[in-house]
């Protein structure tokens, strides 16, 4: 390669530094990851905890993903309406948007508005509670602050973003409904019964299975970050932002293979 | 003669290329207060994180009542930190909690105590350290010296017998110095506590300190009492303690 090439790629290309510090990254999430599972099953188990992070997380995201939810629904049917419609499909339409909600749209749409809203929250709180000395404060008064901050958030992600998904879809079903209301002539009954013919077990089951990895991937992300998180109040900003941008992009990750995996045990 | 209670062998701890401790030994004893001096970065507080096991030495050994720090595991450490207290420069209040709840936090956690027991450990505590009407506001409603004053209030209340204070007065006027400094130096007497405290606080360490440390560079440049520490002529000793400002490589 001549040497204004050479150069031109080693502009395109990241730092060496930055690409250092990914696989770094990388591999502390996975070792954390693993400190998770070791310390999940042993006591003492926060019950209480986990709940108050369930309600916070719940409350937090509600209105986001509800006004979302309802919109992607909406806007889904107004624009497959008129595609379906060149093929004198448009009976289909309420279960074609059933399915693109239930099978792709609601999960991995609740699971990214989860990430911005949640990931960041924790990677803020955890990273500011790293660099005012209260996780070290919990550890010199005997108490694990790994089991009692870390496993309660990453527990109360999971367990929480399935059933946020599950609420965003059946109001973008609703959502659709609005839509087929204006752009065709038919009742509530007629669109429910299209919905519920349209949709199978094996659309739904690893649909919501999957959102468990997403809730998982949000909660320990954003611990990951803000536990780790160094360099006083620049290091909590980065804890922040950078737990969005890695949750965001791991789910989409994930998605990809778990879809794969999906159509492989349950092919259409 | 009273038991050594901490014991600090030939301490080494480096941050990178950064040496930090270069060979720190002392012993402290059962109800003494000794005081750690020296300029900002010179490992005074890296020194008090090794003894509770927040940080781990690169060599060297660290007793307290007889058992390595650095040996022990994750279960018989915790079991070591229920009898020591520990007071942060930034006092390190749970900032999602209140006072009380800050104050209950390590005796929820460690102790089976009734609701009843810990409504009077903690209104004991705050006793204490005067700050009784605090027991339901948030740390964001508290000032500077009220934030140590709980932060103390916290650390006491499961009665630990080893406390350690990473620059208690740092950051406050000189009569709350004072109130503090006097507060440790009552809790220390009316609890029966072995303390340590790193400071740069003259008046604090008058106050509080049976003997007191210098660290400089990594070693320990001086070792006794606090009226022979500001009388040495050291240069770096007068420089510090003195209003008086001295060239240490000419000593003029």
């Amino acid at each position: 390669m001549p040497e204004k090439g050479k150069a031109n790629l080693k502009k395109l290309l990241p730092e060496r530094g930055a690409v250092m510090e990914f696989f770094e990254s990388i591999g502390g999430l996975f070792d954390f990851t693993m400190k998770f599972f070791k310390s999940v099953f042993l006591p003492p188990y926060e019950f209480a905890e986990v709940k108050k992070h369930m309600d916070e997380l719940g409350v937090k995201t509600l209105p986001i993903v509800s006004i979302t939810g309802m919109i992607i629904g909406l806007v889904l049917a107004l624009q497959s309406n008129p595609v379906l419609a060149r093929f004198g499909a448009e009976s289909f339409l309420p279960a074609m948007v059933t399915l693109s909600v239930v099978r792709e749209l609601g999960p991995v749409m609740t699971a990214l508005l989860f990430a911005g809203r949640v990931s960041s929250g924790i990677g803020a709180e955890l990273g500011s509670m790293r660099v005012t000395e209260q996780i070290d404060a919990m550890e010199v008064t005997a108490i694990n602050p790994f089991n009692f901050l870390v496993v309660t958030r990453v527990v109360a992600c999971t367990l929480i973003l399935p059933m946020l998904t599950v609420y965003v879809i059946i109001l973008a079903v609703f959502g659709a409904y609005i839509a087929v209301v204006i752009v065709q002539d038919t009742t509530f009954q007629l669109y429910i019964n299209a919905v519920i013919d349209s949709v199978r077990f094996s659309d739904i089951i690893p649909s919501i299975g999957k959102t468990f990895v997403f809730g998982f991937i949000v909660g320990i992300v954003g611990s990951f970050k803000g536990y780790n998180a160094t360099r006083g109040t620049e290091g909590v900003g980065k804890a922040s932002t950078t737990s969005v941008v890695m949750a965001s992009m791991l789910i989409v990750i994930f998605d990809m293979v778990l879809v794969r995996i999906t159509l492989w045990l349950w092919p259409m | 003669m009273a038991d050594v209670i901490v014991d600090i062998r030939e301490v080494y701890k480096s941050f990178g290329h950064t040496d930090i401790l270069k060979g720190v030994s002392l012993t402290v004893s059962e109800g003494e207060n000794l005081v750690i001096f020296g300029k900002s970065g010179t490992g005074k507080s890296v020194l008090l994180k090794c003894l509770v096991g927040l940080l781990t030495p690169d060599a060297g050994d660290i007793m307290v009542w007889g058992k390595r720090v650095t040996d022990l595991k994750p279960g018989e450490l915790n079991a070591l930190r229920l009898h020591m207290g520990f007071l942060f420069q930034s006092a390190a209040l749970y900032d999602s909690m209140s006072v009380r709840e800050n104050l209950e936090f390590p005796l929820r956690k460690n102790y089976n105590f009734t609701e009843g027991e810990m409504t009077a450990k903690v209104e004991r505590a705050l006793d204490m350290v005067s700050l009784s009407d605090a027991i339901d506001k948030m740390p964001s409603e508290l000032s500077g010296g009220m934030r140590k004053r709980i932060g103390l209030a916290r650390s006491i209340i499961t009665e630990p017998k080893l406390m350690m204070y990473d620059e208690p007065t740092t950051g406050l006027d000189p009569i709350t110095t004072k109130e503090i400094s006097k507060l440790i130096r009552d809790l220390q007497v009316e609890l029966k506590m072995t303390a340590i405290a790193v400071t740069h606080d003259l008046i604090c360490a008058t106050i509080i300190a049976d003997r007191s440390i210098v660290l400089k560079d990594g070693v320990i440049l001086f070792e006794g009492k606090m009226d022979q520490l500001v009388q040495d002529t050291d240069p770096f000793l007068v420089n510090f303690f003195s209003p008086d400002f001295i060239e240490e490589e000419t000593g003029i």
